[in-house]
């Protein structure tokens, strides 16, 4: 595949995660095809939001490689990571508190547009055209997301729900090939899970492949293509959500029983 | 948006250009233009800090050696040289760029406050170098003949002119400080502030600003040091300790970290009450600093320059 198009956008091999003495991540393989939603779910501590902080670069992996479109990347820093096209949200919303919604999105348009510091300060004409840039991209996201009426708002005034959908149009603007959500349906009440699970269709209509931590089983088993089923940091299933729903194994991950 | 209005900047310019005029005119502030020449000067490093502290959330404790690295690299090369004293300015400005990433780098890379900690120790061991490098610093009694500055042949050689020299510098560096907060830089300096892992995420090399940052603050340092000992013809280690250093951390918490004007009103009104205000506390003068930061720190977390919001809140309810 040296045309430069992959079919999976990601590609993870033996990752281990170790903390201490924890083996968060043991012996993790799997492919992200390009165009899918492919969601990863397990119980609690089963090593999702690990698995998350290891592809975007948060820490390294112990062990094992992590390739996106067709290149290593475990050994890369979070920021040079985004730059390749990986963008993400976090679980505990992680949202500069203190700057507006609109300002929260012109940070995500970083990865694509940025001026040096001498032309910040200086102010030279290109750096004025290209601020000018990150605030028509970052108003139309907000139109996307359905908070272009908040933009002059604090991220920290937000009601949660508001707070989680301005978290995804953040990672939208550095216009990811593959963006992954931490649970974006947590918290949420029934309407606004319904926002977000159709936000979430709507950005892999772009064409953006997803990668999907939710707890929500409707919103999993409704919008992704595939399933990964995460316990103790182990590969226990994977596969088509019809598929998953009726697996033995999952089942008893999920209620614990003994075997 | 974070807009720093420009209006205030021109009115704070016009302020500048014509308080010398009046001072001259009224005897009991007649040597007011001589403070605020010192206050220009710290004004410059302030501008610096609190962009590194307010805007990136970095607290450094050791300013005060950048301040005297450039006091004394001028000094030494003009004295004992006879350079240029503008090249001098300009080297000791470089010279403290590469000490600063090399302080800063390491401690710059880990998250929390380890440039607090680094910052300490450097300044402390400056100073030092300070006091016992007799042959070249003079020692503790310090340096004199470092002759003022001249530029074509005008010597800036009143107060009136090397304050406008001084203030023309001091409102060149504030306007650069203010586009860099406004633009993409400085919203990748807030957001690094706000949530390291985020900014990351979204593609900012949160390492690197840090540094970038720290360094532009001290080049600021070591300029407004060049200034001060041309001004004063005369440099001994005692002004770059330890306590500049804190004092430097009050002017920007009394003013208000977060927001840039905080460093000059806070400059200003420090510099006055410390050059001629307090004269009369003479060693209580701490106690003072310190009531000053438990008043700030308890009472109005957002500085002086917190005031007009909180004034302009009370209107609205
Ligand atoms: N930075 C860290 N340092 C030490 N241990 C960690 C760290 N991050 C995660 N862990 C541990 O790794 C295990 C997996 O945690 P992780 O947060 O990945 O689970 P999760 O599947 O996201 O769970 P949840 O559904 O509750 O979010 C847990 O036992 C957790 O305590
Ligand atoms: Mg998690």
């Amino acid at each position: 595949m040296s045309a430069g198009i992959e079919e999976n956008v990601l590609e993870l091999q033996g990752v281990v995660m170790t903390f201490g003495g924890l083996m968060a991540l043991s012996n993790l393989n799997f492919k992200v095809r390009r165009g899918m939603i492919k969601a990863i779910i397990g119980p609690n501590g089963a090593g999702k939001t690990t698995l998350f902080n290891v592809i975007t670069g948060s820490f390294p992996p112990t062990q094992g490689t992590v390739t996106f479109n067709g290149r290593p990347i475990q050994h890369l820093k979070a920021h040079k990571i985004a730059d390749r096209g990986i963008s993400r949200t976090f679980q505990t919303v992680e949202l500069f508190g203190n700057m507006t919604v609109l300002e929260n999105v012109m940070l995500g348009c970083y990865t694509r547009i940025r001026t040096s510091f001498m032309a910040s300060g200086f102010v030279l004409s290109q750096a004025r055209r290209k601020e000018k840039q990150i605030r028509e991209n970052a108003l139309k996201i907000l139109k996307f997301i359905g908070l272009a009426h908040k933009f002059k708002d604090l991220a920290d005034s937000l009601p949660l729900g508001e707070q989680k959908l301005l978290e995804i149009g953040r990672a939208l603007a550095s216009e990811p090939e593959l963006i992954c959500l931490d649970e974006p349906a947590a918290g949420l009440n029934e309407t606004e899970t319904h926002v977000a699970s159709s936000l979430i269709k709507a950005i892999n209509a772009k064409g953006i492949t997803v990668l999907l931590v939710e707890h929500d089983m409707k919103v999993v088993m409704n919008i992704s293509d595939e399933i990964l089923v995460l316990n103790y940091g182990r590969k226990i299933a994977e596969g088509p959500p019809e598929d998953i729903r009726n697996s033995p194994r999952v089942i008893e991950a999920y209620l614990g029983a003994e075997a | 948006m974070l807009r720093i209005a420009k209006l205030p900047i021109a009115v704070f310019a016009l302020f500048i250009l014509v308080f010398p005029w009046t001072a001259r005119r009224i005897p009991a502030i007649e040597h007011y233009p001589d403070i605020m020449v010192f206050a220009g000067i710290y004004c410059l490093i302030t501008i610096g800090l609190s962009l590194l502290m307010g805007y990136a959330g970095q607290i450094s404790i050791g300013h005060a050696a950048f301040f005297g690295i450039g006091a004394y690299i001028s000094g030494i090369l003009t004295t004992n040289y006879g350079m240029n004293p503008w090249a001098c300015m300009l080297i000791g400005m470089a010279v403290t760029a590469v000490v600063a990433a090399l302080v800063g780098t390491p401690s710059l890379k880990l998250k929390g406050h380890y440039l607090a900690m680094a910052t300490l120790a450097f300044g402390i061991i400056i100073f030092i170098i300070f006091n016992e490098e007799t042959q070249w610093t003079g020692g503790p009694d310090g340096m004199s003949g470092i002759p003022g500055l001249s530029l074509f042949g005008f010597e800036f050689d009143s107060v009136e002119r090397y304050y406008y020299l001084v203030w023309g510098v001091v409102i060149a560096a504030f306007i650069f400080t203010v586009n860099v907060i406004q633009s993409g830089t400085g919203r990748a300096l807030r957001a690094i502030h706000a949530s390291e892992s985020a900014a990351g995420a979204m593609g900012v090399d949160v390492a690197r600003f840090k540094i970038l940052v720290f360094v532009y603050s001290a080049v600021l340092a070591s300029l407004a040091g060049s200034f001060y000992a041309h001004y004063l013809n005369f440099i001994n280690p005692a002004t770059f300790d330890l306590f500049f250093s804190i004092k430097l951390l009050i002017m920007i918490a009394l003013g208000g970290m977060h927001n840039i004007w905080g460093a000059i009103v806070g400059t200003g009104l420090i510099t006055f009450l410390s050059n001629e205000w307090l004269q009369y506390f003479e060693e209580f003068e701490v106690i003072v600093y310190g009531a000053i930061l438990l008043f700030v720190t308890v009472i109005l977390p957002e500085g002086l320059a917190g005031v007009p919001g909180i004034v302009k809140g009370w209107f609205r309810r």
